[in-house]
């Protein structure tokens, strides 16, 4: 007896351990639910500011029968598919747009079909952009959050120092980059001590395609085109402006050197004068550099056309999602204007009690930018910032996206591999993209099977 | 009449307090074994039976058969990074013996201060592999890198450490020495168990100190080393972390420069595995580092017993 009593004992024991291992899904013990009551669980997202706290205490005192478990970080392939194969998913998940053509071909997602209509989303407050990124085949699988646009931002101090205007840095005129180059960067005895123009590759090649006129990937994603004579042209353009100051060992290297968050940044150190970066740059300038000599313009295309590309994150609903009904109520009020306004205003707030400008909040609902920026924006009285925030406004509309592609993971890595073999003197351009097309067309092929 | 009965040669019964003291043993290897099956042997299980099939993890396995395995052998990706990490891995276990066996004979030497400069060659094994990975991305800068600083000061116009293809295995094998602390410290300790009387012994005989190095130190020490030789090639053939920090691992790498000469073998692995879902053909990758790493510590087996000297057997 006592035997038998030790055994259940010691079974009983390692039951609970075992059960007791923690997760990220939703547990078993939380099926069901409806857009008001039940369990909840995000992945990917985090309470990293105001803007985020706002929305989720929206979404709590709206709906305040729904147990919402935030699991807190940035998003993790490893931990979302592990949960996937455990058959316990978080029911939303938080991630980069770009990897949401994969995981819907893949069945991992599920299309927002019904979300959409039984919540009344309205689908087109969403920029264009963003919304490709989470459509496949037509089919909505995402709502995205923010609009990260990209913008040229140049150091006027410098320039005037080089006895040079704003106006005469046009990355437009291709066939004039090297002598601007030349004349804006400082290279001596081999060392690179100033960047004058830094084309931002491989991460900005698709943008410096597009402005040649070509598409890398095709518009519903499964057909690339890394070898067109015009990507070819464009790495080209990119490779020789790094090569013309000291290649690229001495070019990275010294770019490793910058910190874009602090009061040292390469504006304020006047180590670099003319480089394309995402628009988050100008809120970390207006914080920490606001007597800085900035502008900021617009990229453009060869024509001189306003153009910019898109990205960002979303949210998406899992496959096994245990309260997909919540799940689509709490994206929907997420991204909803009066969640972005109230979001916007928390934001505001922080700014003003942090004696901080308040430069805009750039997110993918073009409905909430309008009232935000017709509400609550005030020009902060320094010229500079407030251009450089109408700039940044006004190319939201000239914004293009990759495209959901369901093999975007495999796509990116071939473009990424054949430009870092360039810079790295491997392989001339042509030579790299074309085996770059070779891979990515592989991978796309037996990703659509 | 009587009976006697006898019990089988080699099956004597055992006693209850055998028998007892048997299932507290099992009782207490218990967690070790539930363990190793859910968390080990399971796994591998599954890892080789998925092997031989096409999963994303997201959707059922497809039994392929041997698909995965001829693709392996035809992928230049696979022999590319098997490659580098081949040429780490030599590179960098015979450094790390020679130069841990240097540091640990003239700690051997330190007198008082043993303890203090042991913990000081120990203490970089505490510090994360992520943070490792980081530090060295900034040692090994080109421009302003502490350790280009150095060679400039000599005369040296230091390499492009991280971005040219011929001097990025070498600038991780640097950064690989980093932690070779354990192996001064096993060396440490087998150093200090060779007898003293040996040494006496041969100096009597007139050998001098490489010939006593030779003749005694080494053949003493032979199974630290071999041991730090076993597990130094393991460890190198899955090296991961540091490496996938420094060009793999953040956004602005991943957004920005990875080299191909800094492909390892299980850094391929794991993109294949999560970046773009073929676990299948992960699995299938992973067994075959498997095969190779025992393969290779067989035949560090078989040379071992010609060259490993254990203490109290007869040579």
């Amino acid at each position: 007896m006592a035997r038998r009593l030790r055994a259940t004992a010691f079974v009983g024991v390692l039951t609970l351990a075992l059960a007791g291992c923690g997760g990220v899904g939703g547990g078993d013990d939380e099926k069901g639910g409806t857009a008001t009551k039940g369990a909840l669980s995000t992945m990917g997202f985090g309470f990293s500011d105001e803007i985020a706290t706002t929305r989720v205490d929206a979404f709590k005192r709206d709906h305040p029968d729904v147990e919402l478990k935030v699991t807190e970080g940035a998003f993790d392939e490893q931990q979302f598919l592990s949960a996937v194969a455990a058959g316990n998913p978080p029911d939303l998940v938080y991630l980069d747009r770009k990897l949401i053509g994969t995981y819907a071909k893949r069945g991992s997602i599920q299309p927002l079909t019904d979300c959409v209509k039984k919540q009344d989303v309205n689908l087109d407050q969403y920029r264009p952009a963003a919304r490709e990124q989470v459509t496949l085949d037509g089919t909505v699988y995402g709502i995205p959050e923010f609009s990260t646009v990209r913008v040229v931002y140049l150091n006027e101090g410098l320039l005037k120092q080089l006895g040079m205007t704003a106006d005469q840095v046009d990355l437009a005129d291709w066939a004039a980059l090297p002598a601007l180059n030349a004349r804006l960067a400082t290279v001596s005895g081999g060392r690179l001590a100033r960047i004058g123009i830094d084309p931002k590759i491989p991460e900005f090649l698709p943008m410096w395609a597009k402005a040649n006129g070509v598409d890398m990937l095709s518009a519903d994603g499964r057909t690339a085109k890394l070898d067109d004579p015009k990507v070819i042209e464009a790495l080209t353009t990119g490779v020789n402006l790094i090569q013309q100051q000291g290649g690229w060992g001495r070019f990275k290297s010294f770019r490793d050197t910058f910190d874009f968050f602090g009061a040292q940044n390469p504006l304020s150190k006047n180590q670099i004068v003319a480089w394309p970066m995402e628009e988050w740059f100008l809120n970390q300038a207006a914080k920490n550099t606001p007597d800085a000599e900035l502008v900021v313009k617009p990229f453009t295309d060869r024509q001189g056309k306003p153009l910019t590309q898109s990205a960002g994150q979303a949210w998406v609903i899992t496959k096994g999602a245990k309260n997909p009904e919540a799940a689509c109520a709490f994206v929907k009020q997420m991204t909803a204007t009066d969640t972005w306004m109230a979001a916007a205003k928390a934001r505001v707030d922080a700014r003003k009690a942090a004696g901080q400008p308040f430069t805009g909040l750039y997110t993918a609902n073009a409905e909430a930018d309008k009232k935000i920026f017709e509400e609550l924006y005030q020009p902060t009285g320094k010229k500079r910032f407030d251009d450089a925030v109408a700039t940044i406004r006004s190319v939201q509309d000239a914004a293009f996206a990759m495209p959901a592609s369901p093999a975007g993971a495999e796509f990116d890595k071939a473009y990424y591999d054949a430009v870092n073999r360039v810079l790295a003197g491997q392989e001339q351009p042509a030579q790299a993209l074309q085996r770059a097309q070779r891979e990515a067309a592989a991978a796309l092929d037996k990703a659509a099977k | 009449m009587a009976t006697v009965t006898a019990s089988a040669p080699g099956r004597r019964r055992r006693t209850p307090l055998a028998r007892r003291e048997a299932r507290w043993a099992y009782l207490f290897l218990a967690p070790w074994i539930i363990g190793f099956l859910i968390f080990y042997a399971g796994p591998m299980v599954a890892s080789l039976w998925l092997s031989f099939t096409d999963y994303d993890v997201i959707n059922p396995p497809e039994y392929t058969g041997l698909a995965n395995y001829r693709e392996l052998m035809s992928d230049p990706a696979v022999a590319r990074s098997l490659g580098n990490t081949v040429y780490y891995t030599a590179l960098h276990v015979p450094l790390v013996m020679l130069i841990s066996l240097g540091l640990a004979l003239l700690l051997k030497r330190v007198g008082r201060l043993q303890g203090f400069f042991r913990t000081v060659f120990y203490l970089p094994v505490m510090t994360p592999a992520v943070a490792v990975g980081i530090l060295f991305l900034l040692l090994l800068n080109t421009q302003d890198g502490l350790i280009n600083r150095a060679l400039g000061w000599v005369g040296i116009a230091g390499p492009s450490w991280t971005t040219d293809p011929h001097w990025v295995m070498p600038g991780i094998i640097l950064m690989s020495l980093w932690s070779l602390g354990s192996t001064v410290i096993i060396y440490l300790a087998a150093l200090q168990n060779v007898p003293r009387d040996l040494y006496e012994a041969a100096a009597i005989d007139g050998a001098g100190a490489w010939a006593r190095f030779r003749a005694v130190t080494l053949p003493m020490i032979s199974g630290a080393l071999f041991f730090t030789l076993i597990v130094n090639t393991i460890a190198s053939l899955q090296m991961f972390t540091e490496v996938y920090t420094m060009y793999f691992g953040n956004r602005e790498t991943q957004n920005s420069f990875n080299s191909d000469a800094a492909s390892f073998y299980v850094i391929h692995l794991f993109q294949e595995a999560f970046q773009f879902l073929h676990m299948g053909f992960a699995s299938a990758m992973a067994w075959l580092l498997f095969v190779i790493i025992l393969i290779i510590t067989l035949m560090q087996v078989k040379l071992s017993n010609r060259f490993v000297y254990y203490e109290g057997e007869d040579k």
